[in-house]
C-alpha cells in the first residue's frame, strides 16, 4: 500500500513536492564551519570573544541541518514555530538559573589549605 | 449520501500523521538537552576550578565523530531521495551506510570514554578540578549517546521493514528527522561540552 504513496507525490500539493535542496553543498558548509570552530578555538583573541564566535558558528550550523535536512524551510510556519519554542524555553531557564550561578558568590576554599588528614566528623 | 468522512488530515504536515508526531517528540526532547545544557553553563559559570575541555578531553577525536554524524546524516538525505524516486535498493544501501556510521559514532564515543576512564575521570571526580566536570559530561555525552544508540536501532528497524516492503518514504523521513535531530544535538553538545 505505502508505494502508492510515492506515486501520488506531488498529487497532495504539500507535502515532499519541494525541490531538492543540494545536499551535497550542505555538507561542504558544516564541514567547513566545523573546520573553521577547530580554526576559532586556537586564536590568540579573549575567552569571551572565542565563546561568543563559537556560540554563533553551532547555532548556524544546527539551523542549517533543520532548514536543510529536517526540510525545516519547506514546511509549514506554524511548524517551525513549535520547533523553535525549545530554543526560546531554554534560553528563558538560562536567565532563570543565572542569579544562582553568581561566580562572585561561589565561595573557594581557602588557598593552599589541605583537607585535614585526620578523619571528618562524620 | 453525499456525506462521505475524509480521514482527518494532519494540520501541520498534510503527508502524515506520524510526521507531526515525531516533531512534537523532538520539541520535547529538544527542551530535555536544552535543561541539561542550560544545567551544565549554570555549574560551569559558578565554578572557580572548571578543567580546560579542550586541553583535558582532546578535541581531534570529537572534531572526527563530529564529521561522522554530518556525513551520516548526508547518507540519510541520499536514502530519502532514494526512496522519493521509488529506488529502494539505493535507499537499503544509504540506510546501511547510515547506521554504519551511528555505529561507529557509538564505538569511537566507547573508545573515548574508556580512555578518559583510565585518566582518573568518572563520574563524581577527576584530576583536574571541579568534580561537576566529569559529572556534566557523562550524562550529556551518555544522554546523546544513548539517543545514538536508539537511532542505531530505529535505522535498522526501518531497513529491514523497507527490505520487507513494510514501509515506504513517509516513514523513512520520519527516522530521517530523528537521525537529523540526533546531528543537530551533537553539533550543541560538540560546541559547548568540548570547545568552549
Amino acid at each position: 500500500m505505502t508505494e502508492h504513496a510515492q506515486d501520488q507525490e506531488g498529487a497532495q500539493g504539500g507535502g515532499h513536492g519541494h525541490a531538492e535542496p543540494n545536499y551535497f553543498g550542505v555538507i561542504i558548509a558544516l564541514t567547513v564551519l566545523t573546520v573553521v570552530e577547530l580554526a576559532v578555538v586556537f586564536m590568540p583573541l579573549s575567552r569571551f570573544a572565542i565563546g561568543a564566535m563559537l556560540v554563533i558558528l553551532a547555532f548556524t550550523k544546527a539551523i542549517i541541518v533543520a532548514m536543510y535536512f529536517m526540510h525545516l524551510k519547506f514546511e509549514k510556519r506554524t511548524l517551525a514555530i513549535i520547533a523553535g519554542t525549545p530554543i526560546v524555553l531554554c534560553i528563558m531557564l538560562l536567565f532563570a538559573l543565572l542569579p544562582d550561578s553568581d561566580p562572585a558568590k561561589v565561595k573557594k576554599p581557602a588557598t593552599a589549605t589541605p583537607a585535614p588528614a585526620s578523619a571528618p566528623h562524620s | 449520501m453525499e456525506h462521505v468522512v475524509e480521514p482527518a488530515e494532519s494540520p501541520l504536515t498534510p503527508e502524515s500523521w506520524g510526521k507531526l508526531g515525531m516533531w512534537i517528540f523532538l520539541a520535547a526532547d529538544a527542551m530535555s538537552f536544552g535543561g541539561l545544557l542550560a544545567g551544565y553553563g549554570a555549574l560551569r559559570y559558578s565554578s572557580w576550578n572548571w578543567p580546560d575541555p579542550k586541553k583535558e578531553l582532546g578535541i581531534s577525536l570529537t572534531a572526527f565523530m563530529t564529521f561522522l554524524l554530518i556525513v551520516s546524516s548526508f547518507t540519510m538525505v541520499k536514502a530519502l531521495s532514494a526512496m522519493r524516486r521509488g529506488d529502494r535498493k539505493n535507499a537499503q544501501l544509504f540506510l546501511l551506510l547510515t547506521i554504519l556510521g551511528g555505529a561507529s559514532f557509538l564505538g569511537l564515543q566507547a573508545r573515548e570514554w574508556t580512555h578518559l576512564i583510565h585518566e582518573g575521570m568518572t563520574i563524581h571526580g577527576n584530576p583536574w578540578g571541579s568534580s561537576l566536570f566529569g559529572t556534566t559530561f557523562y550524562i550529556l555525552t551518555g544522554f546523546h549517546g544513548c539517543h545514538v544508540l536508539g537511532g542505531v536501532i530505529y535505522l535498522s528497524v526501518i531497513l529491514i521493514q523497507t527490505t520487507r516492503m513494510k514501509v515506504g518514504y513517509n516513514e523513512v523521513e520520519i527516522v530521517g528527522l530523528y537521525w537529523h535531530f540526533v546531528d543537530l544535538i551533537w553539533i550543541l553538545v560538540f560546541t559547548f561540552v568540548y570547545l568552549i
